[in-house]
């Protein structure tokens, strides 16, 4: 019996990757859950909106490095997140005054919108193809790791060890900053109750002078940031490539539904369940067990539930059993 | 006007006739698709050898050959087998350089090739299904088989001492067939593999997988992937989570990037991929630079030896008819007989029209084993102090 190695071995290989993954998904799938509320559509450029932000950091970050700014041993692409932010703001308005701003005039069905926002999402695929290439590219510098598995070792002459990236500290900081500063516009600020009651009922919000568009041009705002925060601390913590962030767009919806579209709490629940779910279905127990069963009891097989190959389809399962028991998520969200 | 028509058509029967029949070769490789890059360098090794053939002007008795270029797609097998049907039926070839991808080369050597009785030699697919494919004699390879690297890698491992291994693969025809052929040639020689998985490309997250490996265990991961894709991405969660410190890299991941990214981090993993020494290679090199492409480019020297083997079959069989040279060709390939480098044709061709023997070694060592393919020969990598170093060849 080994407990305490059990335990290292258990948040070295699924905890910390696991906690870190779901906070990128929570905070994309709240991006998501923000335009269906408000906008009442589900918005497929999202995963490119986040790869648009994050290129323009990268780009920042290029120029300051060239520069030679940095934050010592964090990464200069923090510096240059507040101006990624805001080209992606500026992007995004942009794109609904001439796109979405027509639809809505018309009284689109959410359904046109859909497909409209997959149009817009092939063009920012382009535009940052056009820009930054298809490529990896890595704009990660400073220290890389807070406790480096070698360190940890030597330091607690454990037999297992801990590895913990800045990048991951980095992204759970954020997250918890980030989704704490939301909800206390939501539920605190004059803008924020607005936007809550434009998403509860429409006409009843028209009718107390809520101004639409006002409304609207805050919630782009909002998404812009999530979007380019969730894409610049996933790109930090693996890699940018455009590509990727496309992929991004189905746990990343997986993860709003699940939690309920619509709910900024079911968003960031459901990202960690998907996250959680792709990492500890497919884990091979064997290491962990390994350590806790009783001398010559340990396992000779790897204790695997599911092979790795089956990671996403144990996301795409669990979306399955939420939508058929629970049709609004988990979170009582709109129903789909 | 008729009769001036008639008189020219006559004329230029009669100067065909008179001169020796014109060979065409059929170049079948993926100009457009995910291997484009290579094709050209590919097509552009293989008409180097054509060239070299006329310039001699020793090709059965004073013949010119000519060549004609076919598409594939790489992962196309319709448009495959369609280029292939168009260079036999309609360009009249006697012969095919190519395919280049597995999946495509079975489909137009079993569509279109074999019906036909065309010969086909292929200087890149490397899957281990094509040697066992049936080809009535018609089917060669100047690549080695996957099984083969298989093999050398289980050695490699052997020979320093290492007998428990976690593998993950690329999930496609390549990785899996690489990854099937390695565990039962490690498992024949007395060595476990832990775990033998699968990655996507593509995916930004692979610490599930990592997770999966860590747990398995074993003294190397080997990661047959690609570099520029997954293969990364797993080594980079390896490390990061101090699931493995060193590596075996497959020639999918050796490369310029595997030395950039992982020459230092990784120090101490080695790897291998097919590549040979000498002074063919070296001849090759510089008569690829001087005709103003890329001849170290991956496949290139293979396109070169698959032309000039195919031309010296012909030129042994007295004949550019398919169903006779087929015969010839392990012959030309094989010792006994003068050791032919690139470069050397038009002497291969004197000494064959003069009765003798030749054994084409070529530009990548060309040794013709089992049903036509390459015996290979592997480099054997390492990174040591930051540098991705040659240790040997094998």
């Amino acid at each position: 019996m080994d407990l305490l190695n059990a335990f290292i071995a258990l948040s070295n290989y699924v905890l910390i990757p696991g906690i870190a993954y779901g906070s990128q998904l929570a905070l994309g799938a709240l991006g998501v859950t923000l335009v269906y509320g408000i906008l009442r559509f589900s918005n497929f450029a999202h995963g490119d909106t986040m790869a648009m932000g994050t290129m323009a950091t990268i780009l920042v970050t290029w120029l300051f490095q060239s520069m030679g700014l940095s934050l010592g041993f964090l990464p200069t692409a923090l510096l240059a997140l507040p101006f990624g932010i805001g080209f992606a703001i500026l992007l995004l308005l942009g794109t609904d005054r001439v796109v979405y701003k027509f639809y809505r005039e018309q009284k689109a069905k959410p359904v046109i919108l859909v497909i409209v926002s997959l149009g817009v999402t092939f063009i920012y695929n382009g535009i940052t193809r056009f820009i930054i290439g298809a490529d990896d590219q890595n704009f990660l510098d400073g220290e890389r790791f807070i406790m480096s598995a070698r360190d940890f070792k030597a330091l607690t002459g454990l037999k297992e060890g801990l590895a913990f990236k800045t990048t991951q500290g980095i992204t759970i900081v954020t997250a918890i900053i980030v989704v704490a500063l939301l909800f206390w516009f939501l539920n605190k600020t004059r803008a924020g109750k607005s936007m809550r009651a434009y998403s509860d009922n429409e006409d009843l919000a028209l009718l107390s002078g809520i101004n639409p568009e006002r409304v609207v041009m805050i919630t782009w705002i909002i998404v812009a940031a999530l979007a380019t925060i969730a894409g610049t601390l996933y790109g930090l913590d693996k890699s940018f490539k455009p590509f990727t962030y496309f992929q991004l767009l189905l746990p990343i919806f997986a993860a709003a539904i699940v939690g309920g579209l619509g709910s900024p709490v079911g968003a960031i629940a459901g990202g960690f369940v998907i996250a959680f779910s792709e990492v500890t279905i497919t884990y091979a127990w064997k290491k962990v067990l390994g350590y806790v069963m009783p001398e010559g009891l340990e396992p000779d097989g790897l204790v695997q539930l599911m092979s790795t190959d089956y990671k996403f389809a144990v996301s795409f399962v669990i979306l399955l059993i939420v939508l058929l028991i629970k049709p609004t998520g988990l979170f009582k969200g709109k129903s789909v | 006007m008729k009769k001036i028509l008639m008189a020219t058509t006559a004329v230029a029967l009669l100067a065909t006739g008179a001169q020796a029949e014109d060979t065409k070769i059929g170049i079948l490789l993926g100009f457009t698709g995910p291997l484009e890059s290579l094709a050209n360098d590919m097509a552009a090794g293989a008409e180097l050898a054509i060239a070299e053939v006329n310039e001699s002007g020793m090709f059965l008795d004073g013949a010119t050959v000519s060549s004609e270029r076919g598409d594939t797609g790489c992962i196309d097998a319709g448009l495959a087998v369609a280029s292939a049907e168009r260079l036999i039926t309609s360009d009249r070839v006697s012969g095919i350089v190519g395919g280049m991808c597995s999946g495509e080369t079975t489909a137009s050597l079993q569509n279109v090739a074999i019906p036909n009785g065309i010969v086909m030699i292929s200087p890149s697919a490397t899957s281990p299904a094509l040697s066992t494919v049936e080809d009535n004699g018609l089917f060669f390879r100047t690549s080695p088989s996957d099984a083969r690297q298989g093999q050398v890698m289980a050695d490699i491992l052997n020979d320093r001492g290492i007998t428990e291994v976690a593998v993950t693969y690329t999930n496609n025809d390549y990785g899996k067939g690489l990854a099937d052929s390695f565990e039962s040639a490690f498992k024949e020689s007395g060595g476990t593999v832990t775990i033998n998985t699968s990655h996507e490309d593509g995916k930004a997250d692979y610490s599930a997988e990592v997770g999966a490996l860590a747990s398995a265990g074993g003294e190397v991961l080997i990661v047959a992937g690609y570099v520029d894709q997954g293969g990364a991405g797993i080594v980079n969660g390896a490390l990061d989570a101090g699931a493995f410190d060193t590596f075996m890299f497959p020639d999918g991941m050796v490369s310029d990037t595997l030395e950039e990214k992982f020459a230092e981090s990784a120090d101490g993993s080695f790897g291998q991929n097919p590549s040979a020494a000498g002074e063919g290679p070296d001849n090759y090199k510089k008569m690829g630079e001087e005709a103003g492409f890329e001849p170290t480019n991956a496949f290139s020297p293979e396109s070169y030896d698959a032309a000039a083997l195919m031309l010296l079959a012909m030129q042994a069989a007295g004949s550019n008819d398919p169903a006779a040279y087929k015969e010839k060709v392990m012959e030309v390939a094989n010792a006994p007989g003068e050791k032919i480098l690139p470069g050397e044709l038009g002497k291969a061709l004197q000494i064959i029209k003069d009765g003798g023997d030749v054994d084409y070694v070529g530009a990548s060592a060309v040794e013709l084993i089992g049903p036509g393919e390459s015996a290979g020969s592997y480099r054997e990598i390492e990174m040591k102090d930051g540098k991705m170093v040659t240790i040997g060849y094998r």
